[in-house]
């Protein structure tokens, strides 16, 4: 099974990578652009078949080393 | 005193520590290397500076899972002393032994440079040397130094007088909630620090202000 983990700012906390990807953005033209916040997105593969278990073990690796839970938040995507 | 200084691979400040240890207390402190299971008997462990792993995923997250760590949180936990310096203050936050994070600077940009500190709590095993209020000028060196933490752990640790160090007025350097450059765990046996105390401890460095911490730390644990 594939897993995508992504791993992102929670809101609220400041974001001056986001900020500087914004203001740069401004700088091409793009007018258009708000607010931009950044993040990571982690691919896995892992031998486990049953989904569930998959998600449980997934959420067990964001909490303990994926993601930082003091500032971060992640969300887990599954393939077959 | 006897004290022993952890290395990491990319730790880079770990023979500072080591040197200002040494000419302090006038022994030589244990190098422990990351992947060791155990300490030695020792008042004091000191997480350097530098960039453990590379940085990789997030500053001192891979450091916090190293083998060495755990024999490092169960010394903690037992009441013994434990200072982090800069990545060292990053591993202690990602270990969980100190609240809040270390993220970005504000402006993006690594800084190194002297920052002026004030001294905002003496009673503590780290601090106890320096009068409360006192001006000192330490450098720092870091892109990830923006302190961090929620509002009800900030008025937590200013409450409990856990704010160790504050950048002076008009001199944060990185962005930190409220110029917290230094805090003291529950227990106050933990400190971690962005500032380098270890690189002002003779005045061939061109200063001696960072003296003080360690002499505290002599006089409590020797």
């Amino acid at each position: 099974m594939k897993a995508r983990v992504f791993v992102t700012l929670k809101n609220g906390v400041l974001d001056p990578q986001g900020k500087a990807i914004g203001n740069a953005l401004h700088g091409l033209g793009f007018g258009a652009v708000g607010d931009v916040r950044q993040g990571k997105v982690i691919d896995l593969e892992l031998k486990e078949s049953d989904e569930a278990k998959a998600r449980a073990s997934l959420k067990d690796m964001c909490e303990k080393l994926l993601a930082n839970t003091v500032i971060e938040k992640y969300e887990i995507e599954l393939k077959a | 005193m006897k004290s022993a200084v952890i290395v990491f691979p990319a730790s880079n400040c770990d023979r500072d520590a080591q040197t200002a240890l040494k000419q302090l207390t006038g022994k030589d402190p244990h190098m422990v290397w990351h992947q060791d299971s155990a300490l030695p008997d020792v008042d004091l462990v000191v997480l350097p500076g530098g960039f453990s792993y590379g940085d990789y995923l997030r500053c001192g997250a891979m450091a916090s899972q190293s083998s060495v760590m755990k024999a490092v949180k169960a010394h903690a936990e037992k009441g013994g002393a434990v200072v982090g310096i800069c990545n060292g203050f990053q591993v202690l936050t990602e270990t969980h032994l100190l609240p809040g994070a270390l993220m970005r600077n504000a402006d993006l940009k690594f800084v190194c440079r002297p920052v002026k500190l004030t001294v905002e709590e003496t009673q503590s095993a780290f601090t106890r040397k320096y009068s409360k209020g006192q001006q000192i000028t330490v450098p720092v060196a870091h892109g990830e130094g923006n302190y961090f933490a929620d509002e009800e752990t900030l008025n937590r640790l200013e409450g409990e007088n856990r704010v160790a160090f504050r950048y002076a007025e008009g001199d944060n350097p990185n962005g930190s909630a409220r110029n917290i450059a230094g805090i003291l765990n529950e227990k106050r046996n933990v400190l971690g620090l962005m500032p380098h105390p270890e690189r002002v401890v003779d005045p061939l460095l061109g200063g001696e202000d960072g003296k003080a911490l360690f002499q505290s730390l002599i006089e409590t644990l020797s």
